[in-house]
């Protein structure tokens, strides 16, 4: 029996030798999402900027009948609809900024929420309730607030486990590839103004974990090679680990790509951006942990010795064990 | 590594059958199948985002226990001195902010005064509730401290959690979730409540009942102004009411609180056949309305709900039954309202609705079964990749992918409404089995480059095993890291995910590791192969 092989036995890609413009074209990109996260700005949900969310399907017809209810809505006074198809043509979105005066009245959310659904139902019989979220200023807030601690706590947490883990080069090689993989997904949801809301940052989560996965991988095996081939030159061995790794990190991706194509095409309707957010960073974070955690070692004077003691420790271990 | 002695795979199947037999009643209520009574059938809770159902975060006012506590012991210093044998008079009395001041009349009352206060200043525990000051030797000056104060809105906020708990039971909901939350909040949670509407009216309601006497010395000109006459506030009638969209003045001090009823029923006014609200008052309470009633025949008061006048009916006799009527432009749906308002009691502090998010059942029901093609599909495009690189050792990850999915609903059905599986749990279900494949991924490629380094096949597999598990380890950390704070950071749906994967990161290494090192020994025992495809 013949076994696929994606990366052939042996190979041996100079991955290092690009090392300067793969790290010129990833800042380009990174400076490129930040200037989209500022500049253009985030599609903000209600979660974290408060207002009301509101799923409809209208079960008896074909599409649902926007414009008529872009003028509706519009006419409570409360301000302009935003209003968006997902799924089929009859299942809409509606969103609506909190009220004035919320910020010291949260009920006025409510209230705002409660009328605009009675307004459709009025009209229109057959529409039916799926969802309907109305966040007060202040929990959006938090909820924002929450949020960002958490991204940030777990990026921390997770390279202090590599600092402890590894060696403290290896903790900002870890941080940089995660702002990486972080900045370029918030870049791609701000070039396609797709909802941010809570269940992304769960995604942006969920991605950090995972593109540590990779990193961890290529990592373990720069410190065995380390220990193995004290005098080969950093590059070389750097190459070497990753060359030597490049087989498991294309089919675990390769495996988590199926996966998730599989949820972003035939999931439910409602994670496709937190579908997207993940297969995004999955892609980039494959990179990243290739491209950028791994270079970034030269460029802060990771050496040969940077294990010595752990090793001579092992030597010490190996010849009191021949000894006795 | 490879050995596993009888006892061991014993156990380790044992463990296995016994998680992913527990997924199989969950997986078959799916389908529509139920098991017989007779056989323990736990099941995955299923999050509110999936079953349908409303989520209500209530928040309370802290400055309004801190207001209400004021009254209170204002009007509690003005009983307890008039009351006092002989009397102390007093005068000058005024609160502004946190402090409640007056003057002594006679200031060598002043002892006698401290000692009948004390009481109320100590409070009933052990936290001291007032400061008193006494200036220019004859002013008092009562300060609330904020143990207190904390105390009064944590008694506040337990006696409105058991309200709102009574008053949704009287909805006859199933299985409400009532929890408090930090100082000031409660969670609300229904499952398979399609439209709140009801619900947010009825805890939207104070029901803070008071009977107040009218003041009529108050004139028109000064009530539309909004001015009151000393002792007296202006109170708006409620909307529907007859008088709506005006205002009367009703005297401060003096009048009966609807807090002490026994029963508050619906019914209708014999005469005009308009909705009321029957009430019942306890023996206290009644004994309070005869007296307010037969000290002031003719003369009209107010009935008071929630700050706003209902009516002002004049009073034509005594009233000693110890039950009133409250009518005041009801319709027979808010009128029932109001009597299970009043039935399980009033609010001890306004809750205003922060945040609200309903989903309705047809969503949850079309994400399970799209998240369940998606799985599936999903699962054999993956299950056919890895046979077609790993060969037998990919079908030994199969079988470790299917065992570690049934562990994970398995584990969740265990637990509960403690691991309820949510909308993102569904993707975080799907993103395992990617994940999952990784620790044979890497134990695989380990084995084939020992393999091309010459190692035996039985060498190759046990250094495969060993050399892997460190990066699994380190691999599996990290997410664990990310899973964790998620679930303390997270709300409802966001814990759910972070729950799938927290299981999901344990019963992978146990399927993908341990399990199919067993396999994997045992097929090499028996056949011992000189070479390994892989």
């Amino acid at each position: 029996m013949k076994l696929l092989k994606l990366i052939p036995d042996n190979t041996n890609i100079k991955f290092l030798r690009w090392r300067v413009p793969f790290y010129a074209v990833s800042l380009l990109l990174m400076a490129a999402s930040l200037g989209l996260v500022f500049g253009k700005g985030l599609n903000f949900g209600v979660d974290f900027i408060g207002g009301q969310m509101v799923r409809m399907t209208f079960t008896e017809s074909g599409e649902a009948p926007v414009a008529e209810l872009r003028e509706d809505i519009g006419a409570l006074g409360y301000g302009e609809p935003i209003i968006q198809q997902f799924g089929s043509a009859n299942e809409i979105s509606i969103r609506m900024k909190l009220p004035e005066g919320a910020d010291e009245q949260p009920a006025l959310a409510t209230v705002m929420g409660d009328r605009i659904v009675d307004t459709i139902q009025e009209k229109h019989p057959d529409a039916r309730l799926d969802g309907n979220d109305t966040v007060s200023a202040k929990i959006s807030q938090e909820l924002a607030w929450d949020g960002g601690i958490a991204l940030a706590l777990a990026m921390l947490g997770i390279s202090i486990y590599i600092w402890v883990r590894f060696e403290w080069q290896f903790g900002v090689g870890a941080l940089f590839a995660l702002a990486h993989d972080v900045t370029l997904t918030l870049g791609l949801f701000a070039l396609t103004g797709m909802e941010f809301d809570l269940n992304i940052v769960a995604a942006l989560l969920t991605l950090i974990g995972y593109s540590l996965n990779d990193n961890i991988i290529v990592y373990d095996r720069i410190r065995e090679n380390l220990k193995k081939y004290r005098r080969m030159p950093l590059a070389e061995l750097l190459d070497l680990s990753v060359n030597e790794t490049l087989s498991r990190t294309v089919v675990t991706s390769t495996s988590l790509l199926i996966t998730l194509l599989s949820l972003l095409v035939l999931g439910p309707n409602v994670i496709f951006g937190f579908a997207t957010a993940i297969t995004f960073g999955i892609f980039v974070g494959t990179y990243s942990s290739i491209f950028m955690s791994t270079p970034i070692l030269i460029w802060l004077g990771v050496t040969s010795d940077s294990f010595v003691p752990a090793e001579s420790r092992a030597d010490a271990q190996d010849r009191k064990a021949r000894e006795t | 590594m490879l050995d596993f002695p009888l006892w061991r795979r014993v156990f380790l199947w044992t463990v296995t059958l016994f998680f992913a037999l527990s997924a199989i009643p969950s997986l078959l209520s799916l389908s529509g199948v139920r098991l017989p009574e007779a056989l323990p059938s736990p099941m995955v809770n299923l999050g509110l985002d999936l079953a349908g159902g409303s989520h209500i975060l209530l928040e309370a006012d802290p400055a309004q226990v801190a207001a209400q506590r004021m009254e209170t012991m204002e009007e509690t210093v003005r009983a307890s001195l008039r009351n006092a044998e002989p009397r102390i008079r007093i005068s000058d009395i005024s609160t502004s902010g946190r402090r409640i001041s007056f003057l002594l009349e006679d200031p060598g009352e002043i002892d006698r005064a401290r000692e009948i206060l004390m009481p109320s200043i100590n409070g009933a525990g052990t936290t001291r509730e007032w400061d008193l000051d006494v200036i220019d030797g004859s002013r008092f000056v009562l300060t609330q401290t904020n143990a207190g104060l904390n105390l009064a809105i944590d008694n506040a906020m337990q006696s409105a959690t058991e309200v709102v708990r009574k008053r949704i039971d009287a909805l006859g909901t199933r299985e409400p979730t009532i929890i408090r939350q930090g100082d000031d909040r409660i969670v609300v949670q229904v499952p398979g409540l399609e439209d709140p509407q009801e619900l947010k009216d009825l805890l939207g309601q104070t029901a803070e009942l008071e009977f107040k006497l009218v003041d009529q010395t108050a004139l028109a000109s000064d009530i539309v102004q909004g001015i009151a006459p000393p002792g007296s506030e202006i109170v708006p009638y409620a909307a529907g009411s007859d008088f709506a969209g005006t205002s009367t003045a009703v005297r401060r001090l003096g009048g009966v609180r609807g807090d002490s009823l026994t029963n508050a029923q619906q019914s209708y006014d014999q005469q005009t056949n308009e909705p009321i609200v029957n009430i019942t008052f306890d023996s206290q309470g009644g004994a309070r309305f005869a007296r307010l009633t037969s000290e002031n025949v003719n003369k009209p008061f107010a009935i008071i709900l929630d700050g706003e006048v209902l009516s002002a009916p004049n009073i034509n006799e005594p009233i000693y039954g110890g039950t009133a009527q409250i009518s005041g432009g009801f319709t027979v749906e808010s009128a029932n309202q109001l009597a299970i308002a009043l039935r399980s009691g009033a609010l001890p502090v306004d809750l205003t609705v922060v945040e609200e998010r309903t989903v309705g059942p047809d969503l949850g029901r079309d994400s399970i079964e799209k998240g369940a093609i998606a799985l599936m599909v999903g699962l054999a495009a993956l299950m056919a990749f890895m046979i077609a690189t790993y060969g037998r050792f990919g079908v030994y990850t199969c079988l470790a992918l299917i065992l570690n999915i049934l562990m994970i609903l398995g584990v969740m059905a265990l637990f509960g409404p403690m691991a309820a599986l949510t909308l993102p749990g569904i993707a975080g279900l799907v993103l395992t089995v990617g994940a999952a494949v990784d620790a044979n991924v890497l134990i695989n490629e380990r084995i084939r480059e020992e393999r091309a380094r010459g190692r035996r096949v039985v060498q190759a597999v046990e250094s495969g095993y060993k050399e892997a598990s460190r990066a699994i380890f380190d691999a599996n950390i990290t997410n664990t890291i990310a899973a964790v704070i998620m679930f303390l950071f997270g709300t409802g749906p966001i814990r759910g995910f972070a729950v799938v994967l927290m299981i999901g990161i344990v019963t992978s290494v146990f399927t993908a590791v341990t399990l199919t090192r067993m396999w994997v020994a045992g097929w090499l025992r028996r056949t011992r192969p000189t070479d390994i495809v892989l």
